[in-house]
């Protein structure tokens, strides 16, 4: 660099710059200004063409004395771009005193349009006085070609985006729909007792793989049951709809529980057989009110344990362990258990997404035994309150609640006449 | 958010004065008025505001449905003129807005008492017997030079500019940033404004109105000013020697002169 400076100002030894110099004496600067590779106009301040050079006026077809003092620059262009000029063009370049790159198409006096990028100065007197507007002009017709292209593409892009978000919008909702088929759209009432359920879906895109119901078998009794079968989406919710009217149908032809396990074991392993085996887990049971007390018989294939909430505040869990998972093999066992809920009493019937949930910064299991403790906590409490505490439970789980929830609580309301009412 | 706050509404000049509101047309914002609010300031209270979808206002206030019909503009001037509890104003419409400015006057008379139209035009089609200067076609023209322009619109910079109207400066770094809009909201502006036709509207009105043309407009050319004047029953016309659609910025003393003598001869 230090050693080239001292003749940088001449040029003069460096082989061909003499050559240089001379052709750039022959490149007057009017010339320059009259064939430049792109288009000169001078206009007046409303616009009047003042100069114009040859190469624009090539361009346009047109003499000069057709142009200049005739012609004003919204003149050339299209009746579109006119307006365009008058609504952005001319009141930016106002108030800026500049503008550059904008598209413009021209009219030609041949007929085509010549689509063009326009740049535009304002020159002011020594007093800032707009005096004139220098513009030049540029023929962009491959790049405006290129664009349009650009255009269209994200034109398609855009209708695509809107298409896919009303499809989700309409599968979401069908899947809604189709969800709500799978769940008693109100529990019934029952005579005596109180009930809640709640259920969480962990996906708006997904139908839920969980399931509940209660109905009754005849004046004194009711029958219920909840589970989870295996997967999500379709095929699972196919294998939930099998599930719920196989159970239902059981129970109105034998109120036994595990018996209707095993037939919803056989019809699942009928339906389902060779590679594609799907199971599910479930607990089902009847109630049967005698007098103040109602007794409940239950049955658990592959379930976690149905949670009792006693009237003085203990938790019990029906353990059925040993209840095998339905649809998985032909001998399939199911375990029973009875109890006898009084007032003050509730049951919890929940699936595993609960106690599977990831919590903490460890990202832990949640576990049967903090179920357990919270429930033990919760107690004495009505079947409203227990589904109430539940579902701020999972809320506060957030991202870790990543499987579907069913809950389902079934409670005898406390006494009041004796002042002993569950406390709310 | 406050009215004033979506609009950006900006109110200053004499606080004892006459109101004058001035809305802006298509195109740009309130910046448009900024030669002549110098001199109206002098003697009215000056009351200016953008549109939803212009310039800084909110643009999460932007409906469609609502800014495709002038009717919503109107809403706009009236829900401004209310969050102001203004009485009586004087309001100055450019082109489009001279239109919107008669809806509004009919949906508010109590707050607008007279209307200055700059620039107007009721109709911009050509039909039989009325000559608005411009076919169908044009404004399809008209539409894709919208889209080939997108002039400083930036969708990364414009939640910070819009979300910001108390710091201009965030605006400044973007140039053109005045005509700056969303090209959705740009071309919804373009369709209302250009494929509109109020000329049934222009008999009921009958407050002093004040319409100005300039001498050489290609939007709104003198047979259209004619037609408004006829239209309008005595209003007042005058023609300023000026070029093109925005006198307010190519001949603004003329443009404020001729504002300021209408007001001030309101009684």
């Amino acid at each position: 660099m230090s050693s080239a400076a001292g003749d940088s100002g001449s040029g003069r030894g460096i082989p061909g710059t003499d050559a240089a110099f001379s052709a750039l004496l022959e490149d007057s600067a009017e010339d320059l200004y009259e064939s430049a590779p792109c288009g000169y106009l001078s206009t007046l301040m409303d616009g009047t063409i003042a100069k114009i050079n040859a190469t624009l006026l090539g361009w346009l077809g047109l003499s000069r004395d057709e142009v200049v003092g005739r012609m004003s620059f919204s003149d050339l262009l299209t009746v579109g771009g006119r307006l365009y000029h008058e609504t952005h063009f001319a009141p930016l370049l106002r108030m800026q005193g500049h503008l550059g790159g904008i598209a413009l198409e021209m009219r030609t006096a041949a007929g085509p349009r010549l689509p063009v990028l326009v740049t535009s100065t304002v020159k002011t007197t020594e007093a800032g006085e707009p005096l004139l507007i220098r513009t030049t002009v540029f023929d962009a017709t491959d790049r405006r070609a290129y664009e349009k292209e650009l255009l269209r593409a994200r034109r398609a892009a855009d209708e695509a985006r809107r298409q896919a978000e009303a499809d989700r919008a309409r599968l979401r909702e069908a899947l809604a729909v189709l969800q709500q088929s799978l769940l008693p759209a109100v529990l019934p009432d029952i005579p005596g007792m109180e009930t809640a359920s709640h259920y969480h879906i962990a996906s708006d895109v997904q139908l839920g793989g969980d399931f509940y119901d209660l109905f009754p078998l005849d004046d004194d009794r009711f029958a219920f049951f909840l589970g989870d079968v295996c997967g999500k989406g379709p095929q699972a919710a196919a294998l939930t709809s099998l599930t719920r009217y196989t159970l239902r149908a059981a129970a109105l032809h034998d109120p036994d529980p595990a018996a209707g396990l095993s037939v919803l074991n056989t019809v699942l392993l009928d339906r389902y057989t060779g590679d594609d085996p799907r199971y599910c887990t479930a607990v089902a049971g009847v109630l049967e009110r005698a007098g103040d007390t109602t007794h409940v018989h239950l049955a658990s294939g592959g379930h976690p344990p149905a949670l009792v909430l006693r009237g003085d505040g203990r938790v019990d869990h029906l353990s059925t362990r040993g209840g095998m998972l339905i649809g998985a093999l032909p001998a399939a066992q199911f375990v029973s258990v009875r109890t006898a809920l009084h007032p003050g009493d509730t049951l919890l019937l929940y699936t595993d997404g609960l106690t599977e949930a990831r919590v903490g910064d460890s990202r832990e299991l949640y576990g049967d035994e903090a179920l357990e403790s919270f429930a033990a906590d919760l107690a004495p409490a009505s079947a409203r309150r227990v589904i109430d505490a539940l579902t701020a439970l999972l809320h506060g789980f957030g991202d870790g609640l990543g499987d579907d929830t069913a809950l389902l609580a079934l409670g005898l309301p406390a006494r009041t006449a004796t002042g002993s009412e569950t406390p709310e | 958010m406050s009215i004033l706050r979506r609009n950006n509404v900006r109110v200053t000049g004499r606080a004892s004065g006459r109101t004058v509101v001035l809305a802006h047309g298509f195109g740009c914002d309130q910046n448009m008025w900024r030669l002549v609010e110098p001199v109206l300031a002098e003697n009215f209270r000056v009351v200016l505001f953008d549109y939803v979808g212009a310039g800084r206002s909110d643009l999460s206030a932007w409906e469609e449905e609502r800014y495709s019909r002038l009717d919503g503009y109107a809403r706009d001037v009236v829900e401004v003129c209310e969050a102001l509890d203004l009485r009586d104003a004087v309001l100055v419409g450019h082109s489009v807005s001279a239109m919107v400015g008669v809806l509004a006057r009919a949906a508010a008379p109590e707050r607008i008492g007279s209307l200055v139209m700059v620039c107007p035009s009721p109709c911009y089609i050509d039909e039989d017997g009325y000559r608005g200067g411009f076919s169908a076609q044009d404004i399809d023209e008209l539409l894709e030079s919208l889209e080939s322009n997108y002039l400083g619109w930036s969708a990364t910079m414009a939640p910070v500019i819009m979300g910001n109207p108390d710091r201009p400066e965030l605006g400044e770094e973007l140039t053109n940033s005045f005509c700056a809009t969303d090209p959705d909201i740009a071309r919804v502006f373009a369709r209302t404004t250009f494929l509109s036709d109020s000329r049934s509207d222009l008999g009921a009105v009958t407050v002093p109105t004040l319409i100005l043309e300039c001498a050489q407009d290609a939007i709104a050319p003198p047979e259209v000013g004619a037609y408004v004047h006829s239209a309008i029953p005595g209003s007042r016309l005058v023609t300023l020697d000026a070029t093109g659609h925005c006198p307010q910025l190519s001949a603004p003393e003329a443009t404020a002169s001729a504002i300021s003598a209408f007001v001030s001869d309101l009684t």
